[in-house]
C-alpha cells in the first residue's frame, strides 16, 4: 500500500525497508530534514564521522567486510565534493554504495546558492549512476533503484541527490518489491559454450594458472567455495590480485602468493610462462601485467567478468566469458565433473617442479636485525599472534600495504580491505570504523603508514564516540615510503619532500583522542608490545618505529615484464635454489 | 597481446538511450573520460511514449577501442541497446545541410544552378543571397559546400549523421 509522506520520511522508510543498519554522515543545512527524522526513530543507527571522505570510507570497509550495500548521507556543496574521493575509491574498488546528498532547494538550483554544487555533474564519472531528484513521487523508486543498481552486476557507489525542498515535500512511499530498474539486468549466467571451450581449453593445459581477483570475492563466499572446489579439481596453481585475497586460503599447496609489482616471484614467473591463464574476476590492471606487450607471451587466456568492458579491455583474450563469477564458476565445475576430464598429469608434475624451483628463491626473505624493527617482521608477528583471533585487516596506501599484503595470510574472503584501484591515503582508519561496527566483536586492525593515516586521523574521535575497538598500527618509517623507495629506485636517490617532517607524538595523540597509545622500537620487545595492544578493549594507536630505508621486494618496475623482478637482497640465487629444491623433488 | 598500431576505423554506433536528464552527458563524458574520439553525435527523442531517445555516434578507434566503446556505452544505466550499424554495411547514413550563400549576378545563378544539381532546396533567399536546404551522405554534403565556397558561402549548419539499418528489423 502506498502512503503519504515527507521526502525525508521516504528517505529513512526506503534505508529501513532496504535493511540498513548503519549509516555514515555528517550533517549540513541541505540535509536538515532528513536529520530531523533520523533524530525521531530508532531502527537506524547514524554513525558521526569527522569528515565526509571518512563516511564513505566507514561505508566502504562496512560494505566489504559484509557484502552488503554501505550507506552515506552527506549534506550538499562541500559534503558532496568532500565524498568525491570515496567514490572514486568504491568505483575503482567495485565496492557497493548509496550515497544520499543534500541539495540546496530546486528552485535556487544553478543560482550559485550557498553550499551549492553540481553534485551530479561532479559525481558523474567517479559513481555507477547517479540521480536528482526533482519531484518527490520519484523518490521512493529511485532510492530503491539506487540499491539495486549499487549491489547487481558489477557493484559501485550510487549517488543519490535531494534538493531540500523535496525533503520537505509530501508525496507517496512504495516499498522495494514495487520497483524494478527499467532496463538494467545484469548478465549473470555465462555463454555454456564459451564455458565448454574453456573447459577443454585447461583440460589440455601443460602449465596453468588460475588469476583470481576481487570479483570472486564480490560475488559473494559461495564464490570462494567454488573457486576452492575448482582449484582442487584441477589442480593447478593459483594467484590473485591485491582484491581478491581470502578468496582462496593463503595456507593451501596450491597458493602462489600474490602477484602483481610487489607480488611473489612464482607468481608471476607462473604468469608469464603459463599456457593456459584463468582469470576468474580480476581485470588485468597494470599494476598486474607489467608491461602489457611483453605479459604473458605464449599463454592462451579465459576471463571471466561480470563487466564485458572488463574483458579485451587492456589484454587480448581467446575466451571472454560475460557472467558473475559464482555461476561460472559452478558451471564450469560441473562440465569439467561431466566430461571427467583427463589432464596431463605429466605436464602438470614438471609444471609444479618449475613452480616449487620459483618457490625455492624465496622472494619475500629479508634480512633481519636485532637492532631495529623490520617493518616485514612487525607484521609477521602481527600476524602470528594473532591467529586465535577473528581478525578483519584494513591498510593504508604504500609501502605497509604491499608488506601486509605478502606477510599476512588470509584464509577466508572479505577479511582484507584496501585501496587498491585508486590508491587512497587515508582510507584504512575510516574504514577499520565501518568494519568493527558491523563486526563488533571481531578483532579489526588498520596496518597504516605514518603518512597515510594523518590524512584522515580525525577518525579517531569517530572511533572513541562509538567506543569501537579498533587498533591502527602504524609501521612509522618517517618517510612516504613507496615514494621514497620509487625516488631511490628511479630518481637518483633525490628524496624530495617524501620525508615525515613534524611528524606528531602518535601515543600523546592516541592520549588527546582519549584512547590508547602504544610505541615500540626494539625487535625483541615488540611481542610484548602488540599483546599489550590487542590486551586492550579500546581504540589503540600503536606506533611501530621501524627501519625508515627499508624496501619493498620483491617488484617489477613500471613498465617491465613479469620476468624482469627486481629481488631483494637475501633473495635466494636461482642455481642455489634449484639444488636445494632438486634434493626435496627427487 | 595488444597489436602495434592496427589500423583505426570510423564506425557509426546507434545507441538507444532512456530520455532521461544527464543521459547526453553521461555518454560525452564516457568519451571524453577515456580518451575516445567523436567525430559526429546526433540525439533527439525518438519514442515520446517511451521516453527513448536515439544518439548516434560517428568514432574512430581500431577495432579493440571500437568494441571497448560499445561495452563501455552499454553498461551505462540508461543506455537501453548499442548497435554497431557500421558492422555488416547493411545501414543507411544521412546528414542534414543548410548552407548560407551570398552573391549577385552570375555568381548567384551558379549557385542556384548547382544547388538544382544536387537536389537542394532554396528555403530562404534575399536578392543577395540563399539559404539552400541539402540532405545526403556526408562526402555528397562535403562537395556541395565546396563548390559553394568561391561562390560567396557564408557559413554552414549541419546535423551530423543519422543512421538506421535496412530491412524490415528494429535495432
Amino acid at each position: 500500500m502506498a502512503e503519504q509522506m515527507t521526502g525525508a520520511q521516504m528517505v529513512i522508510q526506503a534505508l529501513v525497508d532496504q535493511a540498513v543498519e548503519h549509516v555514515f554522515g555528517y550533517p549540513g543545512g541541505a540535509v536538515l530534514p532528513i536529520y530531523d527524522e533520523l533524530f525521531q526513530q530508532d531502527k537506524l543507527r547514524h554513525i558521526l564521522v569527522r569528515h565526509e571522505q571518512g563516511a564513505v570510507h566507514a561505508a566502504e570497509g562496512y560494505a566489504r567486510s559484509t557484502g552488503k550495500v554501505g550507506c552515506v548521507l552527506v549534506t550538499s556543496g562541500p559534503g558532496a565534493t568532500n565524498a568525491v574521493t570515496g567514490l572514486t575509491d568504491a568505483l575503482m574498488d567495485s565496492t557497493p554504495l548509496v550515497c544520499i546528498t543534500g541539495q540546496v532547494p530546486t528552485h535556487l538550483i544553478g543560482n550559485d546558492a550557498f553550499q551549492e554544487c553540481d553534485t551530479v555533474g561532479i559525481t558523474r564519472p567517479c559513481t555507477k549512476h547517479n540521480y536528482l531528484v526533482k519531484n518527490v513521487d520519484d523518490l521512493a523508486r529511485v532510492l530503491h533503484e539506487a540499491f539495486y543498481v549499487a549491489a547487481n552486476g558489477r557493484p559501485g557507489p550510487v549517488v543519490v541527490d535531494i534538493p531540500k525542498d523535496v525533503q520537505f515535500a509530501k508525496g507517496f512511499y512504495s516499498g522495494p518489491r514495487n520497483v524494478q530498474h527499467k532496463t538494467y539486468r545484469p548478465k549473470l549466467k555465462g555463454d555454456l559454450e564459451k564455458i565448454k571451450a574453456a573447459v577443454a581449453l585447461m583440460a589440455g593445459a601443460k602449465r596453468p594458472v588460475i588469476y583470481s581477483g576481487g570479483g570472486v570475492v564480490n560475488s559473494g563466499s559461495e564464490a570462494s567455495h567454488l573457486l576452492r572446489e575448482l582449484v582442487k579439481l584441477t589442480g593447478f596453481p593459483i594467484t590473485s590480485t591485491l582484491m581478491g585475497l581470502g578468496a582462496f586460503p593463503a595456507a593451501n599447496p596450491q597458493w602462489l602468493g600474490m602477484l602483481g609489482m610487489h607480488g611473489t616471484y612464482e607468481a608471476n614467473m607462473a604468469m608469464h610462462d603459463c599456457d593456459v591463464m584463468v582469470c576468474i574476476g580480476a581485470r588485468f590492471d597494470d599494476r598486474i601485467t607489467g608491461r602489457v606487450d611483453a605479459f604473458s607471451p605464449g599463454s592462451k587466456r579465459v576471463h571471466v567478468d561480470i563487466d564485458a568492458s572488463s574483458i579485451n579491455k587492456n589484454v587480448k583474450v581467446d575466451i571472454g566469458i560475460v557472467g558473475d563469477c559464482g555461476h561460472v564458476l559452478e558451471d564450469m565445475i560441473r562440465l569439467w565433473r561431466a566430461s571427467s576430464v583427463e589432464t596431463d598429469k605429466p605436464a602438470l608434475a614438471a609444471w609444479w617442479q618449475q613452480i616449487d624451483k620459483w618457490r625455492g628463491r624465496k622472494s619475500l626473505a629479508y634480512r633481519n636485525s636485532s637492532e631495529v624493527i623490520k617493518p616485514q617482521y612487525a607484521i609477521e608477528r602481527l600476524y602470528a599472534l594473532t591467529r586465535d583471533r577473528d581478525v578483519y585487516i584494513t591498510t593504508e596506501v604504500g609501502q605497509h600495504q604491499m608488506w601486509a599484503a605478502q606477510f599476512f595470510k588470509f584464509e577466508e574472503p572479505h577479511r582484507w580491505m584496501t585501496s587498491g584501484g585508486l590508491g587512497t591515503m587515508g582510507y584504512g582508519l575510516p574504514a577499520a570504523v565501518g568494519v568493527q561496527l558491523a563486526h563488533p566483536n571481531a578483532l579489526v586492525i588498520d596496518i597504516a603508514g605514518e603518512a597515510s593515516v594523518l590524512m584522515t586521523m580525525q577518525e579517531m574521535s569517530t572511533a572513541v564516540q562509538y567506543r569501537l575497538p579498533i587498533k591502527i598500527f602504524i609501521i612509522n618509517n618517517q618517510y612516504m615510503g613507496m615514494v621514497r623507495q620509487w625516488q631511490e629506485l628511479l630518481h637518483g636517490g633525490r628524496y624530495s619532500e617524501s620525508y615525515s617532517e613534524a611528524l606528531p607524538d602518535f601515543v600523546k595523540l592516541a592520549e588527546a583522542y582519549h584512547c590508547v597509545g602504544i610505541r615500540c622500537a626494539k625487535p625483541d620487545e615488540l611481542d610484548a608490545a602488540i599483546r599489550k595492544m590487542l590486551a586492550v578493549d579500546r581504540p589503540v594507536i600503536f606506533d611501530c618505529v621501524v627501519d625508515p630505508t627499508e624496501n619493498c621486494f620483491p617488484m617489477i618496475p613500471a613498465g617491465r615484464a613479469h620476468n624482469e623482478m627486481l629481488l631483494g637482497d637475501a633473495a635466494q640465487d636461482l642455481e642455489a635454489a634449484i639444488t636445494e629444491e632438486g634434493k626435496v623433488m627427487v | 597481446m595488444l597489436m602495434k598500431n592496427p589500423a583505426t576505423e570510423r564506425h557509426t554506433l546507434s545507441v538507444l538511450v532512456d530520455n532521461e536528464p544527464g543521459v547526453l552527458a553521461r555518454v560525452i563524458g564516457l568519451f571524453s573520460g577515456r580518451g575516445y574520439n567523436i567525430d559526429s553525435l546526433t540525439v533527439s527523442e525518438t519514442e515520446h511514449e517511451k521516453q527513448l531517445s536515439r544518439i548516434t555516434i560517428v568514432t574512430t578507434g581500431t577495432p579493440m577501442v571500437i568494441e571497448q566503446i560499445k561495452n563501455q556505452l552499454e553498461r551505462l544505466v540508461p543506455v537501453h541497446r548499442v548497435i554497431d550499424v557500421t558492422v555488416g554495411g547493411k545501414s543507411i547514413e544521412r546528414e542534414l545541410a543548410m548552407v548560407k550563400v551570398r552573391g549577385t549576378g552570375e555568381r548567384r545563378v551558379e549557385a542556384l544552378r548547382l544547388s538544382d544539381a544536387f537536389r537542394a532546396r532554396v528555403i530562404d533567399a534575399t536578392t543577395e543571397s540563399f539559404v539552400f536546404e541539402l540532405t545526403g551522405k556526408s562526402d555528397k554534403i562535403d562537395q556541395f559546400v565546396g563548390l559553394m565556397l568561391p561562390l560567396g558561402l557564408v557559413e554552414v549548419s549541419r546535423t551530423g549523421i543519422v543512421a538506421i539499418t535496412r530491412g524490415p528489423e528494429a535495432m
